[in-house]
């Protein structure tokens, strides 16, 4: 039979490599100068759903992700690795989203993919670090929620369970829930398997028609034969919505400002390798309960 | 994330060399494939866009996984376990990695589960694999054994074995024996044709054997009782059904290249299959295999001298010294501007190499398929013969230049370079074998000799010397065009000494021959740089003006060393030499 699976991804800017010209002068991030990359922690939850895919014959893996059209190169990305296909939520109505308007975009859009046994993403975007939106995204559904998963252990298609472990403050919980589901996968879970080849070099046609439109494929005939390279580009009129809950209009998140933080060292003192001297540093970063 | 693709401008520029377009051409033999498989290319652009894509994968994964394995394997190893090989954890996370990616059989036909590529990314492949880790370049590198159950198993065998190397079975060519190293023609282990389980049974030792755990392996045997010379030795593939047939008696303890695990093999009832004819295992299917070798030593040696210039440019940039980083001194600056030359001029040569074995490869392939016309007959002829010529000469140079750029890359580190924390230390162990593994330098020169004296060299030379090179690099050619007057001289005095001495005449040329052989090679590799940095200057590539210089400037002296020697030298003074 197989599971139907969703999984949950964004495109970010890479906040890992910042440079110096990452923010610009008014203080907002500056996304030319950092390049999109696909969010680490959502790529750990795609590898789990992959490897239920590899175990569960039928199993399918669809990846949905917001943005622009840009973005269906998350899409595409999934599918060098093993997913399925997949679609982007795409149009102004959703720009400027705080995590509330994000999660009811999506919640909203996920319906589209029928019954869904199971909608996993990253614990959060390493844009916003805010960990809210798969949560969210379980409340509006009416799903259970496990979060900080770091494996799925087990699976019982007939009983339509999952165990799974997951991460907390100071060990490994051991969970079973029934699906539907909706799991947060942490950083410290496998990471993803690589691209793989030939389907790198058969999905590396596909598409969503907005992008076709910008630039047409060089091999249109391609395009048409093959189903599976046919992205989905789902725009508000494709998703049953509440526009006023969308977007701008539907963040009660107002930013305010942002400011530029760069760390100074305000004083520095010089230790040599002794033993006299890692010992007095033990003792002060214990005394500061740095450590300890 | 690093990615040894990515980051390498030279691997792109080499990517983008004008014979390329026709290599993939013949390649694709009119991009049929594409009815058949969704992922192969629609025509030539779509090829190299594939080309780049599948690079960038494997340049991901070395960078990464193999790389950030490469110290623990270094240190674990593999061990020997109930006659079985257990490779390093690292190891194993490599291979499994590289399969789930889908990379093996890169140069296989994809009706055998390849991608269909050219050598020349192959090639590539094995330079970034061995930037990461030399030691598991071997591992990456043998499924070269699948090119020669290709080029000469029945279609049988290959339907059977083929496929497999797409899905990661690993293999193995067991060639060396305790007394048959480079003398292969003695080798013992004995096959017999067994008419009661209608196959061959192979019995016997072999040593020294790269990953000879392997589910695939290549058999160099005598099949032919009572012989004592390669005209008894036949080629057999075994597949390892680990049934103790083929016990791992013990693992070499090594030098450097930890990863890749050398071992002692008993054979014992071995069942196997003869490759192609009877005799001709050494004669014609060893040595197809061997200068596949070759080239992927190349690979890998340029590989090591990559991450060396790397070490050393990183190491010097940070270490300070009175009062300034290293990197801001003359003598440390020669150290690293020689070291990135003879990358640079390996590189050159190793790909430049690649194409011919390409063109060799892609002519012999049609004319097994009955595709050669007349007309491409004489094409066929000379590409054959330029990969053989080059290949010797790719491996020599590169593997002795990743040595001297391992040994001066740990002289920038100083007393720092010998202690086990520094990558250098590994670098310096690992390239020691590969001027010595899949024939020394000096069988190299061997091989590479005879297109000296026949001319091959000089005939290429001449090729380059009539391309147009950009007129800020004309002072270049000239001391160039002068190197090979040189080289000309040296040859003509050798050969008129040959002939004044009947006796010792061929003695004196062998004494001679790595003289002339690295002659021929450091002129080859000038010309290629200037070419380079010429193609480059127009498209806005990478800077090899610089490497040029450099190298020219060291390319020049040696080749006026050689000629000193070699002008001082008669067949009287073999005697010195006994």
């Amino acid at each position: 039979m197989g599971l139907k699976i969703v999984v949950l991804a964004k495109q970010v800017p890479d906040t890992r490599n910042v440079g110096k010209d990452a923010m610009k002068e008014d203080g907002t991030v500056n996304r030319a100068a950092l390049p999109a990359i696909y969010n680490p922690e959502d790529l750990n939850a795609l590898e789990q759903a992959l490897r239920l895919k590899d175990l569960i014959p039928g199993t399918t893996v669809n990846v949905l992700t917001m943005g622009p059209a840009r973005a269906a190169e998350i899409v595409r990305e999934s599918m060098y690795r093993g997913a399925d296909g997949g679609a982007i939520l795409s149009g102004r109505e959703f720009a400027g989203a705080d995590t509330l308007a994000t999660s009811y975009a999506i919640s909203c859009a996920i319906k589209k993919f029928g019954d869904v046994d199971m909608i996993v993403c990253g614990r959060q975007a390493i844009d916003g670090d805010t960990a809210q939106v798969g949560p969210q995204v379980a409340e509006k559904l009416s799903l259970p929620q496990l979060t900080y998963v770091e494996e799925i252990v087990k699976l019982d298609e007939g009983a339509k369970k999952v165990v799974v472990k997951r991460r907390v403050e100071k060990g490994v919980e051991v969970l079973e829930c029934p699906f539907p589901v909706v799991i947060t996968v942490n950083g410290s879970a496998a990471p993803c398997r690589s691209r793989e080849a030939k389907r790198v070099m058969r999905f590396k046609r596909a598409a969503v028609p907005s992008e076709l439109a910008a630039m047409p494929s060089a091999y249109p005939e391609v395009y048409q034969k093959d189903s599976a390279l046919k992205i989905g580009e789902w725009s508000v009129s494709d998703i049953d919505t509440d526009i006023n809950s969308l977007g701008l209009k539907g963040s009660p998140t107002k930013v305010k400002s942002i400011q530029a933080v760069s760390f100074q060292a305000k004083e520095s003192k010089r230790m040599t390798d002794s033993d006299e001297d890692i010992d007095t540093l033990m003792k002060e970063l214990i005394a500061d309960n740095i450590l300890g | 994330m690093a990615n040894y693709y990515s980051d390498n401008e030279s691997l792109k520029f080499q990517l983008s060399h004008p014979l390329m377009d026709r290599i993939i051409e013949m390649k694709e033999e009119g991009f049929t494939d594409k009815d058949k498989y969704d992922f192969a290319p629609q025509d030539l652009a779509d090829a190299k866009d594939n080309y780049e894509r599948v690079l960038d994968i494997v340049g991901e994964i070395a960078g990464t996984v193999i790389e950030e394995n490469s110290e623990g394997v270094d240190k674990e190893g593999p061990h020997c376990e109930n006659n079985r090989v257990a490779y390093a954890s690292g190891t194993q996370q490599n291979q499994d990695v590289l399969t789930q990616a889908g990379v093996y059989g890169i140069a296989l036909p994809r009706q055998y589960g390849g991608l269909n590529f050219a050598m020349t990314p192959y090639v590539m492949s094995g330079e970034m694999v061995s930037r990461a880790d030399a030691g598991f370049a071997n591992i990456w590198g043998l499924q070269d054994c699948a090119e020669t159950i290709y080029e000469f198993a029945s279609e049988e065998q290959k339907a059977k074995y083929l496929p497999l190397i797409n899905k990661g079975y690993t293999c193995s060519m067991d060639l060396t024996e305790p007394d048959a190293g480079s003398d292969l023609q003695s080798v013992q282990l004995k096959a017999t044709y067994s008419e009661e389980q209608g196959c061959w049974l192979l019995n016997g030792v072999k040593r020294f054997i790269t990953n000879g755990d392997a589910q695939i392996k290549l058999v160099l045997a005598r099949s032919e009782e009572g012989t004592t010379d390669a005209r008894g030795l036949s080629y057999f593939i075994c597949e390892n059904h680990f049934d103790n047939a083929i016990k791992v008696r013990r693992i070499e303890d090594k030098l450097g290249i930890h990863g890749s695990p050398t071992t002692e093999l008993v054979f014992t009832n071995a069942k196997a299959e003869l490759v192609g004819e009877r005799k001709l295992g050494l004669i014609k299917y060893v040595m197809s295999l061997m200068n596949g070798a070759r080239l992927g030593v190349g690979a890998q040696s340029v590989g090591l001298s990559e991450s060396a210039w790397r070490e050393a440019v990183a190491y010097a940039a940070d270490r300070r010294q009175f009062g300034k980083s290293i990197d801001q001194m003359p003598a440390v600056q020669e150290m690293i501007a020689l070291i990135k030359a003879r990358l640079d001029a390996s590189r050159a040569l190793l790909y430049e190499t690649a194409r011919f074995v390409d063109f060799a490869k892609l002519y012999e392939d049609r004319q097994r398929k009955g595709l050669l016309t007349k007309e491409e007959r004489p094409e066929a002829k000379k590409y054959q013969k330029l990969a053989d010529a080059f290949t010797p000469e790719c491996k020599l140079f590169a593997s002795e230049y990743a040595n001297q750029n391992a040994y001066d890359c740990l002289q920038v580190h100083g007393g720092s370079g010998y202690m086990r924390d520094y990558k250098c230390e590994r670098l310096y162990r690992d390239a020691r074998i590969m001027n010595v593994y899949e024939g020394t330098s000096q069988l190299q020169v061997v091989a590479a000799i005879r297109h000296v004296t026949t001319g091959t060299y000089l005939a290429r030379i001449q090729e380059y010397q009539a391309e147009t090179v950009d007129a800020s690099l004309l002072p270049l050619k000239e001391r160039l065009d002068k190197m090979v007057v040189a080289f000309q001289e040296a040859v003509a005095h050798v050969e008129a000494e040959k002939a004044n001495d009947e006796v010792n005449g061929q003695a004196y040329i062998d004494l001679c021959a790595r003289k002339l052989v690295e002659m021929a090679g450091l002129c080859i590799m000038g010309y290629l740089l200037v070419l380079d940095a010429t193609r480059s200057i127009r498209i806005s590539g990478p800077d090899f003006t610089k490497s040029a210089n450099v190298f020219i400037n060291h390319a020049e002296a040696e080749v006026a060393k050689h000629t000193a020697w070699v002008k001082a030298s008669s067949a009287q003074m073999l005697q010195f030499y006994k």
